[in-house]
This record gives C-alpha cells, structure tokens and sequence, in this order.
C-alpha cells in the first residue's frame, strides 16, 4: 500500500457491472515524505468515507476489488484507509 | 519478498477491517547494496519490527491472507515477515 491525497472526485453514470454504487476518487500517490509522485489515478473508495483533501492509503492491483463491498469487481486501485498521523522521519544519507 | 527498512509508523483509526489490531509500518524497499531504492510499502507487522530494522516484506495477496487467517477475503498484500540479521550476496555481507 501507498500514501495518497484525495485530489478529487469522478462521476460516472455508465458503468461496467459491479461499479453500481461505488464511490470514485481522484487520488494523487505520494512519496514517504507526502509529497506528490507520478500522475494522479482514479480510485475506489473502499472505507466509503473518504473526501477531497484527505490524506489515505491505497492497494492496488487484484487486491482492491477485495477492500469493496462486493469483490472481484473491476477495480485496479482501492482506497482502504484514512490515515490519522504517519511519523517517518527523513532517509539519513548514511543509512541502509 | 525483499528486504527493506522500517522508516516510520502510519496510524489509521478508518481502515479496512483486515488491519484491524494490526500495527502498520512504512518499509523503503532497498537494493541488494542496502541503498535505498525510493520506493516504498505500507505494511502489516507480524514480527514485532521497529523503526530502523532491516526487514524481510512478503508482497502477494494470498499469502497475506493466509497469513493474518482471512482467506480468501481481506484487501491486504505487504505483510513483515521476518526481522533480518544478514545478508550475503557473492561473498559480500
């Protein structure tokens, strides 16, 4: 899983069988520092709380149909959590 | 499965029930030269890591699942599976 900004949010009326009723994000990945890496992406919300301006991990891949109500449905990247506090401090040059 | 290094603790009170009870840690993946690659994953502590400690993390999801007992349900794939001591490659530790 990885650290992500909820930057947005979709709305989509067609959609594939199984994406009824799920909410979709616009989610932008993070770095271990919170800063944005790569381009933002489109996730399902799996804790189905989840807003603008939050700060959440995501899984991605076959894993995020699982974190949905109903599973196996057409995901590729879910939301599972909303992060309260994450305390990393920065890589020491030296270290590893 | 690679080696990583415990950077930092994530707390999350909203998560997907999988985690529920369960600490999570940050892991920056390193290379085989111990230098760390800028990648990184959220990951389940089943060992009693800490901050600092240099980590073997499994990232399959059905293993995960076997692993915390939630086959074949449970929206989770990089669990901490052991705390290295060493590693050796062609002769060099």
């Amino acid at each position: 899983m990885q650290l992500a900004r909820v930057i947005g949010t979709l709305v989509a009326t067609q959609k594939a069988p199984g994406l009824e009723g799920v909410k979709l994000l616009v989610v932008q990945p993070l770095d271990r520092q919170g800063q944005p890496v790569g381009e933002p992406a489109i996730a399902a919300d799996g804790t189905a709380q989840a807003g603008p301006g939050e700060l959440v991990f995501v899984i991605a891949s076959r894993e995020a149909a699982l974190a949905l109500p109903q599973w196996f449905v057409p995901v590729d990247l879910a939301i599972t959590g909303i992060v309260d506090q994450v305390d990393v401090p920065p890589l020491e040059p030296d270290q590893g | 499965m690679y080696v990583g290094r415990v950077g930092g603790t994530v707390v999350a009170t909203i998560k997907d029930p999988v985690f529920a009870g369960h600490k999570l840690l940050l892991v920056d993946r390193l290379a085989l030269d111990g230098q760390p690659t800028g990648k990184y994953d959220i990951a389940v502590d089943i060992v009693q890591a800490g901050i600092g400690d240099l980590v073997l993390v499994l990232d399959e999801g059905n293993s995960a699942r076997q692993l915390l007992g939630r086959e074949p349900l449970g929206a989770i794939r990089a669990v901490i599976v052991g705390i290295v001591d060493e590693v050796e490659v062609e002769g060099k530790a």
